[in-house]
């Protein structure tokens, strides 16, 4: 037993070099597999995906919340840059490490990641291509939350999106409305679009961040500890904007925010777990890993408009969710609508509201996956997500219904269960900020969790519990696969919703440092 | 007294290009097929042995100079030129008469980009440069009876022609204001002038829109994409990386050497040149209908970030000095994102050349369901493209962020800004290609058969994109050794 102990710990200054190589390292053993080899495929995607999510649960676990701090710390030199710094030789380095904010995200990650496989077990079309862009996409996501070096922190956030275009237009579905389609190729375009947009200003951002801090490396800890002198309040409120918009377009921020209904609804469901329920939070965490860390002084100036915007986010993703007859778009703007507590919790700068905003990046992941792993079932079984068609469906699918009212409860709020804790954090940390500012916001952020309960009650009426009529009387409920993959999720969300301390305690643990650096933090 | 063992790998390069112009004479019809194996060998065998030869001197009372920006040049253009070679081969084999002669001034045309990297005078930079020019110009309009190959050719000579006289003009203007042409005296001259001459200026627009011929810099793009299209698709594409990465390696040398004092003054003019080519290079690339016309555009907008960063490429404060040298930061960008820049534009050429040797079509809807017609060349083709976009792990990644992370860092934010908004615009008709390669389906869904050789060489610059992608320490490093080669012997006192 001791022997077992000493080799995981030998490993884990390696853990997160694994948890980003090994999905990279599952989509080149794919790269080989002969395209016909559908058994071989689905081998190799499920033990890389059950690998990985134990090494994001082996992660979070082992995390030492009371230390807080920056833990299973490595750094690799990658690159230098000569300049007037001298020959910069720690210019560019890849520097993993984790903190209480990163851990969760992992964790997340892990969980979305194996389900995701498990859902897409019945993909038949070119599955080979499937799994390796699948896995370069995760692989993306691991990077940008262990990532302390802007210039990988990037290069994870562009990997992420890059299959992105592939994954939607190949494998994705179109849309038809009474009207109008919406093709997948014109959702996968937009997505793309939108967030390489999103990224452009990332990316000056980060140049401009690498100059003024003049000391010649990309490493966050370090340009952290000297941007109090560096970055003058001036430039720190030209350059947060940029951040923040930047970041924003990725976590679904109004009015930026027409790709992610569009790209989710598009997207296969896998992909529509793993962008709605994870990759939306890398812009979140991008706020805060970047923005919020480095320029503090920029973040105190621009809050109010963030939570304003967040607030808007809040009342106008839910409005858009009441008027869609899709089962996808509703999920989609609801989580347009979630994430806009993540933004408002953010903006609050304070540790309740903060440690909400990350526990809502958590619930919300873990509850969309489940929302769009079931709106998978269901289409997969009855080829239609039109709310106006399906009737009825609990008769014949009995377990599905629970699921998705399970999903439907959390995104709610219903006490008990994860989104509860996560945006009744929020709404203190709104109350206790900003005056009346914070009271009138936190007022109608109240109001966008009822205007939930309003479209997510009306759907589980009308298409899961009613008058069943005749065209849907011979379905099938959900298979074992399925029930596994789903059942994980709702474990979490009791977990979550029960027994929220030591999320809480962790996430704090990342929280409290970056509080620390705001002069004005409340 | 002049060493000529320097000039080996040059003299071994004319001495196969005259071995495969007589060889043809020689042999019979279906062994000629096999002239662009030995072309290929010989390059790779030369190729090894300019990795060893002493590179470190001049000739010819310093109108050569060999340094270690020499030797990288060389090798550089050796890799490009050998794969050029190896690539003509299905294509010459099947679609050109004469494969001697084509090979032959194939690699005329490359001992004129090698001798160019070394040209320290601007009247030899002017003959190599014509060498290079000439053997395009044939090459060109090598498909003798079809029209658009003649018409590309007669296109490419007249605007050739035309650039040639305006950099001739140029040479007179500034021989006539400074009394010397070689770099080195030109920098003393330019720092005992009290002003800029209008004649200066007027000298430097003129060698400027003759290089930017060359490189295809807009308003001197007009003939790209109407060449690229005429022009036999390996030339094509050995055009758009073997002439312009010459044209870029006398850019740097004589704005390092020559230019060095004054560039701070001549930025503008850059710049202006820079910002136009990448805006109306990616612009016009959106509308394109055929693979060739589409590259010609992108490499047009490549070509403006280069620019970019010769705008750039002005002195800065060095490492803890007082003294004034050339930003390292931007000439190691710069050198870094032609590499990517060779190495992806030839990966997305043989990509195009193979499925126009089987299937005729060169137009972007002909690549429909290429994924499942031949996965190999689809794959290396989406990589190549999204490594052109800018999207890791590919080497253009790496490359764009470094040399706009360099041209950012002097001043020019703006300018990077909006050439990451055109490398936005970039990666939409990069992904109308990809979604031909792996959305749309074709009604031939018939294998398409690669040979083996073509399958390594296709393998090969597949593993170079996203090794230097992932790895370029050691890349950087013989850069970083070939810039300090150019900017060592400037140093501009501050005091």
């Amino acid at each position: 037993m001791v022997g077992v102990l000493e080799v995981l710990e030998g490993m884990d200054s390696f853990v997160l070099l694994c948890l980003v190589g090994l999905p990279m390292l599952g989509a080149v053993i794919l790269l080989f597999v002969p395209a016909g080899a559908l058994k071989v495929i689905k081998v190799v995607a499920v033990t890389v995906s059950f690998v990985v999510a134990v090494l994001a649960i082996y992660i979070f676990v082992s995390f030492d919340e009371t230390a807080g701090a920056v833990q299973f710390q490595k750094i690799y030199r990658w690159l230098s840059l000569p300049g007037p710094w001298g020959a910069g030789d720690d210019a560019i380095t890849l520097s993993l490490g984790i903190d209480g904010v990163g851990a969760t995200m992992v964790l997340l990650t892990g969980i979305v990641m194996l389900t995701g496989t498990l859902i897409s077990w019945n993909i038949r079309e070119s599955a080979k291509d499937f799994f390796i862009l699948y896995f370069v996409l995760l692989a993306g996501v691991f990077g940008v939350f262990v990532t302390f070096d802007l210039f990988f922190f990037f290069l994870f956030y562009e990997l992420s999106v890059l299959p992105m275009y592939l994954l939607i237009g190949k494998w994705g579905s179109t849309s038809q409305f009474r009207g109008f389609t919406r093709t997948k190729e014109y959702s996968a375009m937009k997505l793309t679009l939108v967030l390489v947009a999103g990224s452009v200003l990332v990316w000056i951002a980060i140049i401009a961040i690498f100059f003024q801090a003049g000391i010649g490396t990309f490493s966050i800890l370090e340009i952290q500890k000297v941007s109090n002198n560096a970055f003058s309040p001036t430039f720190q409120n030209i350059f947060f904007p940029m951040l923040m918009v930047g970041f924003g377009i990725l976590a679904g921020l109004w009015p930026f925010h027409t790709w992610s209904p569009d790209g989710h609804v598009a997207a296969p469901t896998a992909v529509s777990m793993v962008h709605a329920g994870v990759l939306m939070k890398l812009g979140a965490f991008g706020i805060i890993r970047v923005g919020l860390v480095l320029m503090p002084t920029g973040a105190e100036t621009w809050m109010p408009l963030l939570i304003v915007l967040g607030a808007v986010n809040v009342i106008y993703g839910a409005v858009s969710a009441m008027g869609q007859t899709d089962l996808k778009y509703v999920i989609g703007y609801s989580s347009v609508s979630h994430m806009g507590y993540v933004l408002m919790g953010i903006a609050t700068l304070n540790v309740l509201g903060m440690s909400g905003a990350v526990l809502q990046m958590f619930s919300h992941g873990i509850m969309t996956a489940l929302f769009f792993a079931v709106a998978g079932m269901i289409y997969d079984r009855t080829h239609t997500r039109d709310t106006l068609v399906l009737e009825g469906m609990a008769k014949r699918m009995g377990v599905i219904s629970v699921l998705f009212t399970v999903a439907g409860l959390t995104s709610l709020g219903l006490p008990g269960m994860s989104g509860f804790v996560a945006e009744l954090l929020v709404f203190i940390g709104v109350f206790q900020s900003y005056g009346l500012l914070g009271t009138i916001l936190g007022s109608a952020a109240v109001v966008g969790a009822a205007l939930t309960a309003v479209y997510i009650l009306r759907l589980l009426s009308k298409v899961f519990f009613g008058p069943t009529p005749e065209m849907w009387e011979s379905q099938t409920d959900s298979g074992s696969r399925e029930l596994l993959a789903a059942g994980v999720l709702v474990a979490i969300i009791f977990s979550v919703g029960l027994w929220p301390f030591p999320y809480i305690e962790v996430i704090e643990s990342g929280v409290n440092p970056i509080l620390a650096m705001i002069p004005g933090a409340r | 007294m002049n060493d000529f063992s320097l000039l080996i790998p040059e003299f071994l390069v004319a001495g196969l290009a005259f071995f495969i112009l007589a060889l043809d004479l020689f042999i019979k019809e279906n062994w000629k097929q096999h002239l662009a194996w030995i072309g290929f060998i010989g390059l790779v065998v030369i190729l090894l042995i300019s990795l060893f030869v002493e590179s470190d001197g001049q000739l010819y009372d310093g109108l050569l100079e060999f340094d270690e920006f020499t030797k990288f040049f060389r090798i550089f253009f050796l890799v490009i030129g050998a794969v050029a070679v190896i690539i003509s081969r299905e294509y010459v084999h099947s679609k050109l008469k004469y494969p001697g002669e084509y090979y032959g001034i194939l690699l005329f045309t490359l001992l004129g980009a090698m001798l160019l990297a070394s040209s320290a005078e601007l009247l030899t930079a002017y003959i190599n440069l014509e060498l290079l020019s000439f053997g395009l110009y044939v090459l060109v309009g090598y498909e003798r009876y079809n029209p658009k190959s003649n018409e590309a050719s007669v296109k490419y000579i007249l605007l050739g022609a035309f650039s040639s006289a305006l950099i001739l003009f140029g040479i007179s203007q500034i021989y006539g204001i400074l009394g010397t042409t070689r770099f080195d005296e030109m920098s003393v001259a330019f720092s005992a002038l009290p002003s800029i001459y209008p004649g200066l200026a007027v000298g430097f627009v003129l060698m400027v829109s003759g290089l930017g011929f060359k490189l295809a810099a807009v308003p001197f793009h007009m003939w790209a994409p109407d060449v690229y299209e005429g022009a036999p698709l390996p030339i094509t594409a050995w055009l758009s990386v073997g002439s312009k990465a010459a044209a870029l390696a006398l850019a740097m040398r004589l704005f390092a050497e020559g230019f060095f004092t004054v560039l701070g003054e001549l930025q503008p003019v850059i710049i202006v040149i820079a910002a136009s080519t990448m805006v109306v290079g990616n612009l016009l690339a959106l509308v394109q209908r055929n693979m060739k016309r589409l590259l010609a555009y992108s490499s047009i907008g490549h070509m403006g970030y280069l620019l970019m960063g010769l705008a750039a490429l002005v002195p800065v404060v060095g490492n803890g000095t007082t003294t004034e040298k050339l930003s390292n930061l931007v000439s190691n960008g710069l050198l870094f994102h032609m590499v990517s820049y060779g190495f992806t534009s030839m990966a997305a050429f043989l990509c195009v050349i193979v499925v126009y040797n089987k299937t005729g079509r060169d137009d972007i809807a002909g690549l429909a369901g290429l994924s499942k017609r031949q996965p190999l060349v689809s794959l290396v083709l989406v990589c190549a493209l999204f490594s052109m976009a800018g999207l890791p792990v590919f080497v253009g990644f790496a490359s764009k962020f470094y040399l706009f992370n360099a041209v950012g860092g002097q001043g020019l934010l703006w300018l990077v800004g909006l050439a990451i908004v055109m490398s936005l615009i970039s990666l939409y008709y990069y992904l109308m290609v990809a979604r031909q390669l792996y959305i749309e389906s074709s009604e031939d869904n018939s294998p398409i058969l690669v040979a083996f050789p073509t399958k390594l060489i296709l393998g090969g610059l597949f593993g170079v994109m996203i090794v230097l992608g992932v790895y370029p320490a050691p890349l950087m490093a013989a850069i970083q050794r070939a810039t300090d080669a150019i900017a060592s012997g400037n140093l501009l006192s501050l005091v």
